[in-house]
């Protein structure tokens, strides 16, 4: 069928830069340059190219320009010209829209409205460079009440399994298959290196990095794709994924094409079947259902780890996650409207779920308000930008945060939303061993490391700024916090007051 | 420490139970839990032989991620019997509730009569794995619903086939049906046809086994009719999403 769909980049090519080198043609996976023999000259298909900047990069003479087209349709702010493209894409195909990466509609970013405090002359504040500042979190459940040994001091108290990170962020769930292994291992290594953890998502760990395990949070999910004893051993924590933020109430499904012969041993499934995890995990259906797999969970490992829960943030998000505390739950990750993904219905990712300011507040507020607060850590994912989006976060309640989309940016990824193609140029987003080999762990692992540290730096020079020198001060202060243009029931539910009250 | 263990469970909080069980899996080859009463999570956490003898009625998710007992279940089993099962085995000596062997992996799970709902969901196998579920009598609904791998054999030794959407979203494994099954009663992503050569081999074995364990007569269940339930597509779904 011809495609009515017109092309959404334009290459530009400047001739007297190319020197024919055919650089851009190996780079684009896409297949957007080829190389005409006959007149020795590079061609390029606009109406390939997905803006991933690849070829741009790549080219030793700066010769390539993407810009996006020009679009010629009538304006028409009821029919955008996204509107129009769906709908001849499906037209076209008769199917559901899938897409990668996260929700891009203009829904309104919380973070940006509301602003930190900072101390002036009553309370200074500290200067990080000479002051030591304490960004160590620890993760899991704390006791009602602590007891000690008269005379020595000692804890009486059992503590349920504590995890420390030494700095409040984490890398969220991204299953080797959705990404490369090399991904995977840059993202172990950092987390390694950073004494944080990494998130092998629902589809197992390579046996290659089994050795990461007390950097790593093993993901079962309703597929339980390598789930085993020993993957259940090796981890530092377990975390039970019900839902993501990209797509809530929606299960994952890795195409067959991706699930490659290293994939397929990691999953435990015959190579090339579609790797389908149902919406719901089967074995439950209630509170009282995920209690059971929390504890399955704990006795698998005999109480030796955190088990987390792993919720997308919706409207429900507080009351669900009292059950989940409730069911032994050390953990509540919550991810919200802005979570990606390396395959989401489209329609499911850009109108489902609440942003996940909303839903951190709400949860904490319950929590609080139901004296139970202290028996889960909160960890919030789903467009986490910067160290500013930590430190809001965490004075808005959360102990630590998720990193993915910024994580997979600072690998390379230029957020082209193609990740469901499994033909990821920046080779982060694919299986293809060829393209797999452009991260390269040791310098994926720096990049990594390096985000990680600029971050870590920046949140302790906001700390001092406002005059608090350990973490764990700030978590859930949202007298720290002011809003800027919001409504008045939006700031009810935030919890925070207008900017000059 | 060699031989047997008996270990009195009566009124034992599952986390003692266990806790006892791990302890004592190392000194012996066979422990017999007497008076188990709905203590959940048996036979989790022991990853090797051992034989496990269940007097009584145990709790959900029995054996959930073994990896190498044998429990043998003297009386009737809950929920999640093998749940996400690595290898290892589960008899039971009467019937067993719902999801049974979820996503299991590997392992044998061999039920004298009955089970729920959502048996075998989810199985899957890889290389030398492959997991295998026998059912003496018939099952519930979602029989085999999004089965990756492995083998179910369900007898139909009492009640005919009432499931409904068997083997919906299957795209792997081979389910083994003895008696009627109605075409609507399927999935739509499932064929049907007659077991060959090597189908009548596995279920030949399987069904000795099962006699072996239960006293029956394997001659008389062999001569019944059986059907092969198996996947149209590896990728049911391939055409579901526009790229």
């Amino acid at each position: 069928m011809k495609t009515y769909l017109p092309p959404r980049f334009v290459v530009e090519r400047d001739p007297d830069r190319c020197i024919t080198c055919k650089g851009c043609v190996a780079q684009c996976s896409f297949g957007v340059h080829s190389y005409d023999r006959e007149e020795d000259a590079i061609r390029s298909q606009d109406e390939l190219c997905v803006g991933c900047h690849r070829c741009a990069i790549f080219c030793p003479t700066g010769a390539i320009r993407i810009k996006r087209a020009p679009q010629d349709y009538r304006p028409n702010a009821n029919w955008t010209p996204e509107a129009i493209e769906d709908i001849i894409k499906q037209a076209e195909t008769g199917g559901i829209l899938l897409t990668g990466m996260g929700n891009d509609k203009p829904y309104r970013i919380y973070w940006d409205h509301l602003v930190l405090n900072a101390s002036q002359v009553t309370n200074p504040s500290i200067d990080p460079l000479r002051e030591p500042m304490e960004l160590r979190t620890y993760l899991g459940r704390k006791p009602d009440r602590v007891e000690l040994e008269t005379g020595t001091l000692k804890l009486k108290t059992r503590l349920a399994p504590q995890v420390a990170i030494e700095t409040p962020i984490l890398f969220s769930a991204l299953s080797y298959g959705a990404v490369s292994l090399n991904v995977h291992e840059s993202l172990a290594r950092a987390a390694t290196e950073l004494g944080t953890l990494f998130n092998t998502g629902e589809g197992g760990l390579h046996s290659k990095l089994y050795k990461y395990g007390p950097n790593t949070i093993a993901q079962v999910a309703s597929g339980r794709f390598g789930v085993h004893p020993a993957y259940l051993q090796m981890a530092r924590v377990l975390e039970i994924k019900i839902g993501q933020g990209a797509k809530p109430g929606i299960g994952g499904h890795l195409p067959g094409e991706k699930v490659s012969e290293d994939v397929a041993a990691t999953r435990m499934i015959p190579r090339g079947t579609d790797a389908l995890s149902p919406a719901p995990q089967h074995d439950i259906y209630s509170i009282e259902d995920l209690a059971q797999l929390v504890h399955a969970l704990k006795e698998a490992t005999n109480y030796t780890k955190p088990v987390s829960v792993k919720i997308a943030a919706v409207h429900n998000s507080a009351a669900i996650a009292s059950g989940m505390v409730r069911a032994g739950a050390d953990i509540i990750a919550l991810d919200g409207l802005r979570g990606a993904t390396g395959a989401a219905p489209k329609v499911i990712r850009d109108n489902v779920g609440i942003p996940i300011e909303m839903a951190l507040a709400a949860v904490d507020t319950r929590l609080r308000q139901e004296g139970i607060r202290q028996q889960a850590s909160i960890i919030v994912a789903g467009g986490i930008r910067s160290s500013a989006d930590v430190v809001k976060a965490i004075a808005l309640g959360a102990d630590a945060v998720y990193i993915a989309t910024a994580a997979l940016i600072a690998l390379g990824c230029t957020v082209c939303q193609q990740c469901h193609t499994g033909k990821c140029a920046w080779g982060i987003c694919t299986t293809d061993p060829i393209l797999s080999k452009r991260v390269n762990p040791e310098i994926g692992a720096r990049r990594l490391a390096n985000l990680l540290r600029a971050w870590s730096l920046e949140i302790k020079e906001m700390l001092g700024g406002m005059g608090v020198n350990a973490i764990e001060s700030l978590r859930g202060n949202r007298l720290h916090l002011r809003a800027v243009g919001l409504t008045t029931e939006e700031m009810e539910v935030l919890g925070v007051r207008p900017a000059g009250s | 420490m060699d031989g047997t263990l008996r270990i009195d469970v009566k009124g034992l909080h599952y986390k003692e139970l266990n806790a006892r069980l791990r302890e004592a899996a190392n000194g012996y080859h066979r422990i017999d839990l007497l008076n188990v009463f709905g203590q959940r999570y048996i036979g989790t956490d022991i990853r090797r032989p051992l034989e496990i003898h269940i007097y009584g009625v145990p709790g959900n998710d029995l054996g959930s991620f073994m990896d190498g007992p044998s429990i043998i279940v003297h009386g009737n089993a809950q929920d999640g019997v093998g749940n996400t099962m690595n290898s290892g085995e589960v008899i039971v000596h009467g019937h067993a509730g719902d999801i049974l062997a979820l996503s299991a992996r590997g392992g044998r799970v061999f039920v004298r009569d009955g089970v729920g709902y959502r048996a075998g969901i989810h199985m899957k196998e890889y290389q030398g794995k492959r997991p295998t579920v026998v059912i003496g009598d018939t099952a519930q609904d979602f029989l085999g619903e999004y089965m990756g791998g492995g083998v179910l054999l369900v007898l139909g030794l009492g009640e005919r086939h009432h499931a409904r959407f068997v083997g919906t979203g299957m795209h792997g494994g081979v389910l083994y049906l003895r008696g009627e099954v109605e075409a609507h009663q399927l999935g739509k992503e499932v064929g049907v046809a007659q077991p060959d050569e090597n189908d009548r081999k596995v279920i030949e074995g399987l069904v000795r086994d099962y006699c072996r364990y239960f006293g029956k007569d394997p001659e008389a269940i062999l001569s019944g009719e059986f059907r092969k339930l198996f996947p149209l597509h590896l990728r049911p779904y391939g055409n579901l999403y526009a790229y």
